[in-house]
């Protein structure tokens, strides 16, 4: 019981940290990617970088826009990331600052990573589109 | 009996360790991840098997049983040989494979006779917490290892992204099924409500996070990892 105890809290804290970096990993990847335009004109957002807030309404779009099929489970990953982010950042905001502001940083790189996604999608669709078009011709 | 999202779950799992196999094969790395394409090629196996068996034999058979314990320990032992492929990759340039393969062989008998001396403890008695006892064993020594794997990433300052998250995902995975088999252990009556769902859904986490490395993730993407780990 003893050495199952130990194994199960040794695994939940590597885990998570495996789940933090491997996260980290997918916004890091997506970082460097120039957005089109098409993903201002959708969204609405003007400003050049997304913001924390902006998360939840770019996922809404995300699934407005038909599926890939590759890239679900990394953009759930990443929501449940966000949901982490979220609910430490509410408890670090009055107690300690850098740790806010830190989750604050991973929340846009989260944005980001979502409206990356959602560019992927619009260009899916047209191309579905243009193809539809294309067949009927 | 066994429910549509059971099914859900098990189709899933199939197609995306098949997809995993179909896009190295696409993009010609089949031999370049030699261990983890074998993988995941048993591992659709083995879910195709396990729906036969379910189907021919039922849930509560002998038969199914058997074929469940036994294909789990093959592929442990596979995805073992994975985690070596990845230390492997990782320790490349340093032209330690003869130490890897030694180290890896090492690794297996050990775990063999590990496993051995275990079953021989409980012959007479081969229950399922023998079993959730040896799985949860087995996958810490696989959490333990990526660990090291991870560490040995960081030092050596590993900027290839896609070996990255292969590794991450990997350790996602081990992790969480130790943590999983390690509650069961803990608390038995948890395995008919909330943990019959856990494994089965990593199990579909491991070839739905490298179908998207994969598909996604070129072989020269770098990354910079000092930059995951940082605040």
């Amino acid at each position: 019981m003893m050495i199952a105890a130990i194994i199960f809290v040794f695994s939940i804290a590597a885990f998570l940290q495996f789940f933090v970096w491997h996260c980290r990993s997918i916004l890091a990847s997506c970082r460097r990617v120039e957005l089109s335009d098409r993903v201002r004109e959708v969204t609405g957002i003007q400003s050049r970088d997304f913001g924390a807030e902006d998360f939840g309404r770019l996922v809404q779009l995300v699934r407005l826009c038909p599926e890939r099929g590759d890239d679900r489970g990394e953009i759930r990953a990443v929501g449940t990331y966000y949901g982490l982010l979220n609910i430490l950042g509410r408890l670090a905001r009055p107690t300690v600052p850098r740790i806010a502001a830190w989750t604050e940083h991973e929340r846009e790189s989260c944005s980001h990573f979502a409206a990356v996604a959602l560019d992927r999608r619009i260009s899916y669709s047209r191309d579905l589109f243009t193809q539809q078009v294309a067949d009927r011709l | 009996m066994l429910g549509p999202l059971d099914y859900l779950v098990w189709s899933v799992g199939f197609l995306l360790e098949a997809y995993v196999v179909v896009c190295l094969a696409l993009h010609r790395d089949t031999f370049r991840y030699f261990s983890l394409n074998l993988y995941m090629l048993a591992a659709a196996l083995v879910t195709l098997g396990h729906y036969v068996t379910f189907h021919t034999y039922g849930y509560s058979s002998m038969q199914y049983r058997y074929f469940y314990y036994y294909s789990e320990s093959l592929l442990i032992v596979l995805i073992y040989f994975t985690v070596m492929e990845l230390y492997q990759h990782v320790f490349k340039e340093m032209n330690v494979s003869g130490y890897i393969r030694s180290a890896a062989a090492i690794l297996l008998v050990a775990t063999a006779f590990f496993s051995y001396a275990v079953v021989r403890q409980n012959k007479d008695h081969l229950t399922s917490h023998f079993v959730v006892e040896l799985g949860q064993n087995l996958y810490f020594v696989g959490v333990v290892l990526t660990y090291l794997l991870w560490g040995a990433v960081l030092k050596l300052r590993e900027t290839r992204t896609r070996l990255i998250q292969l590794i991450l995902a990997l350790g996602v995975y081990f992790s969480a099924t130790a943590g999983t088999y390690a509650l069961r252990n803990l608390f038995p009556g948890l395995q008919e409500s909330v943990l019959r769902w856990v494994p089965p859904l990593i199990g579909t986490w491991l070839p739905l996070a490298w179908a998207y490395t994969f598909s996604k993730v070129s072989e020269d993407a770098r990354l910079t990892t000092a930059r995951l780990v940082a605040r």
